[in-house]
C-alpha cells in the first residue's frame, strides 16, 4: 500500500543527538503589573460586598427552603418544556422555510419576523390577555371553556417562551442544514436514498455539529428568561425568592440566593453541552479532544515523571 | 420509438439492450446550453470513457444518467428504460421521487470529491445504503461491506472515519460503497482528479479490477493511460457535443478531428 498513513500520532521528542535549546525566557514585567492591579480591584470589590449592609447568613438559611426548591424544579420544568416546544417548532419552521413551496416558506418567514421582532415579555402579556379577542376556547367535542380559565399561568408561560424560542431555533436549524455540503445529499440520492432518509441519516447528523453549540446557548438563555414569567403570575425560582425576600425582610439577600441557583443550573447545563458537542464532532476532527476527566487522569499519571526526560 | 420500447420489454436478455442510450440529449442551466444533442450508446459489460476539456459537458451528461440533473430535450435510456420519466402513448409523465430513487439503486456513482459520509466509519459508509434502502440486516450488511473493503484493499481501515483516511483510501471506500448496492452500471465522475499523483494508481487498480469482472462502467476521466488500456469505447466531447468516438486506441493515437488533435496534444 502506497497510501500515507494519517493515523500516526505526532511526537514531541527531539531528534536523537540534537542538543535541546536552553535559553533564558523573556521576562514580561507588564504581565506582573496588570495581574497585581486586577487582583487588587477584585479584593476591593469583595471587601465592599462583605462590608455592605447585607445579612449573608440569610442566604444559606433559605438555600434549601421548600419554596426555593419548588421554584428551582418549576424553573427547570419550564426550561425543558419551552425548549422542547422551541426545538420541535424550530425544526418545522426551518424545513418550511427551506421548502420549495412558496406559501409555507412565506408563512415561516412571517412567523420568524413577528416572534423575533417583538420582546418576549410583551408576547407573554399578549398571550395572557388574549381573552379580549377570544372569549371562549371551543374545541367542539373535546373541550370548551372561557379563555381566562383555559389560559393558566403555566400555559401562558409555555406558549410565550416556547413560541418565541421556535423563531430563534428555526434560524439556528436552517443555518445547520445549509452548512452541510451539497455533495452529501447527491451521494445519498445516488445510492437510492429517499429525501426523508437523506435528511434523517445524512444531513441532520452533520447539521447537528453546527446546531448544538448555539442551541446550548439558547437553553442557558431560556433558563434565565424563565424569570420573566413571574410577570404572568407563574411562580418559579425568582418569584419565590422575591416572595421570601418580602416576607423575611431580606429582599437583596434573596436575589443573591436566586443568582447562585441560576449559576449552579447553568454550570451543569454547560457541562452537558460539552459532552453533546463532543458526540457530534465524531468524524469531523481526526482526534476528539479529551474530556476533562481524561485530562485529569493523564495529568495524574504524568505527575511522577518529568516530561521529555531533560529535567 | 415505441417500437424500441416494446422490443426491450419482450426480450429480457440484457445482451441486446444497450445499458445506456442517449438520443439528442440537451441540457441547459438557465441560458447556458451545456449539452447540445448527445447521441451515444453504452453496451453492457463495456468500459466507456468520456474525455474532453473542462466545461465540455461530460460531467453533466454523467449526472443526467442517474437523474441528478434533468434533461431538457431528447431521450435517455438506462437498460431500456427512460430516465426520470414514464411514457404512456405520446405523453411523458415525470417520475415521483420514490420511483427515481428506486432506479438509482441499480446505478452506482463515484464522485470527484468522494462525498463519503464524514460522521460514519468506512464500514458504516458501505453498509448504509443496503441497510437503509434495501432493508438488509445490519449483520449481513456488515459482512458484505467487509468483503467489499477487502476487495478494494482497505479491510484494515474499516473502523476509520473518512477524515482519518487519505484521498486515495477515501475514494476506494466510495467505490466499495457504490458496489454495496450491487449496481448493474457504475458512473465515475473524474474519480482521480482530486488525488495526489502517487495515490491515483491504487484507485485505477481497483477500477481496472472492476472492469475485468465485467461491470459496465461510464468513466469521465483525464487518465488517458487508463482509457487506452481498460476502455472499450471512448468519446471526445467538446462544447456540449460529441466530436469524435471510437475505440480508445484509435481515437487516442490517431485522432481524425482537428479539435481532438489539439486537445490530445496538450494532455498526452
Amino acid at each position: 500500500m502506497t497510501d500515507i498513513d494519517k493515523t500516526a500520532e505526532p511526537t514531541d521528542t527531539p531528534p536523537a543527538g540534537a542538543e535541546a535549546i536552553k535559553a533564558i525566557p523573556v521576562r514580561h514585567y507588564g504581565r506582573y503589573v496588570s495581574a497585581v492591579i486586577a487582583i487588587a480591584l477584585l479584593v476591593a470589590i469583595i471587601y465592599a460586598f462583605a462590608q455592605g449592609q447585607i445579612n449573608w447568613h440569610a442566604v444559606p438559611d433559605y438555600f434549601f427552603d421548600d419554596r426555593i426548591v419548588t421554584g428551582v424544579s418549576k424553573t427547570l420544568l419550564l426550561t425543558v418544556l419551552s425548549m422542547l416546544i422551541g426545538i420541535v417548532g424550530g425544526i418545522v419552521l426551518a424545513v418550511m422555510r427551506l421548502s420549495k413551496n412558496p406559501v409555507t416558506s412565506a408563512i415561516a418567514w412571517f412567523y420568524i419576523w413577528f416572534f423575533r421582532g417583538t420582546p418576549v415579555l410583551v408576547q407573554l402579556f399578549l398571550w395572557f390577555n388574549l381573552g379580549l379577542v377570544f372569549r371562549y376556547i371551543n374545541l367542539m367535542p373535546l373541550y370548551k371553556d372561557e379563555w381566562s380559565n383555559f389560559m393558566t399561568p403555566l400555559l401562558t408561560a409555555l406558549l410565550g417562551l416556547g413560541l418565541n424560542e421556535a423563531a430563534y431555533m428555526a434560524e439556528i436549524c436552517r443555518a445547520g442544514l445549509l452548512a452541510v455540503d451539497e455533495g452529501q445529499t447527491e451521494a445519498a440520492h445516488a445510492l437510492g436514498m429517499s429525501h426523508a432518509k437523506t435528511l434523517r441519516r445524512v444531513v441532520i447528523p452533520q447539521a447537528m455539529r453546527v446546531i448544538v453549540p448555539p442551541t446550548g446557548n439558547e437553553v442557558i438563555n431560556m433558563l434565565k428568561t424563565t424569570s420573566l414569567v413571574a410577570a404572568v403570575q407563574y411562580p418559579e425560582l425568582f418569584r419565590y425568592a422575591q416572595d421570601i425576600g418580602q416576607n423575611s425582610g431580606a429582599p437583596v439577600e434573596m436575589y443573591f440566593l436566586a443568582a447562585a441557583w441560576y449559576l449552579i443550573m447553568t454550570s451543569v447545563l454547560s457541562v452537558g453541552q460539552y459532552y453533546l458537542e463532543r458526540y457530534y464532532a465524531r468524524g469531523s476532527s481526526r482526534q476528539l479532544p479529551p474530556t476533562p476527566w481524561q485530562k485529569v487522569k493523564t495529568n495524574m499519571l504524568s505527575l511522577g515523571r518529568p516530561k521529555g526526560g531533560m529535567a | 420509438m415505441t417500437d424500441k420500447l416494446n422490443k426491450t420489454q419482450d426480450t429480457p436478455t440484457a445482451g441486446t439492450v444497450p445499458m445506456v442510450k442517449a438520443e439528442g440529449v440537451h441540457k441547459s442551466f438557465g441560458h447556458v446550453e451545456v449539452l447540445k444533442g448527445i447521441d451515444l450508446e453504452v453496451k453492457p459489460g463495456e468500459v466507456f470513457c468520456l474525455i474532453g476539456p473542462s466545461g465540455s459537458g461530460k460531467s453533466t451528461f454523467l449526472r443526467c444518467i442517474n437523474h441528478l440533473e434533468k434533461i431538457n430535450a431528447g431521450r435517455l435510456y438506462v437498460d431500456g428504460e427512460l430516465v426520470g420519466y414514464r411514457q404512456q402513448g405520446e405523453k411523458l409523465y415525470e417520475l415521483r421521487d420514490r420511483e427515481v430513487a428506486m432506479k438509482r439503486r441499480d446505478i452506482g456513482m463515484v464522485f470527484q470529491r468522494f462525498n463519503l459520509f464524514p460522521h460514519m466509519t468506512a464500514v458504516e459508509n458501505v453498509m448504509e445504503a443496503p441497510v437503509q434502502v434495501k432493508g438488509v440486516s445490519r449483520a449481513q450488511a456488515r459482512e458484505r461491506a467487509m468483503q467489499l473493503l477487502e476487495r478494494v484493499g482497505l479491510d484494515d481501515r474499516a473502523g476509520h472515519y473518512p477524515s482519518q483516511l487519505s484521498g486515495g483510501q477515501q475514494q476506494r471506500v466510495a467505490i466499495a460503497r457504490a458496489l454495496a448496492m450491487e449496481p448493474k452500471l457504475m458512473l465515475f465522475d473524474e474519480p482521480t482528479s482530486a488525488l495526489d499523483p502517487e495515490l491515483v494508481g491504487d484507485v485505477l487498480d481497483v477500477m481496472r479490477d472492476l472492469a475485468e469482472s465485467g461491470m459496465t462502467m461510464v468513466v469521465v476521466t483525464h487518465e488517458m493511460g487508463f482509457a487506452r488500456e481498460v476502455g472499450d469505447s471512448l468519446v471526445f466531447m467538446d462544447d456540449g457535443v460529441v466530436v469524435e468516438s471510437g475505440h480508445p486506441r484509435d481515437v487516442l493515437t490517431n485522432p481524425q478531428h482537428e479539435r481532438t488533435q489539439s486537445f490530445l496534444s496538450k494532455v498526452l
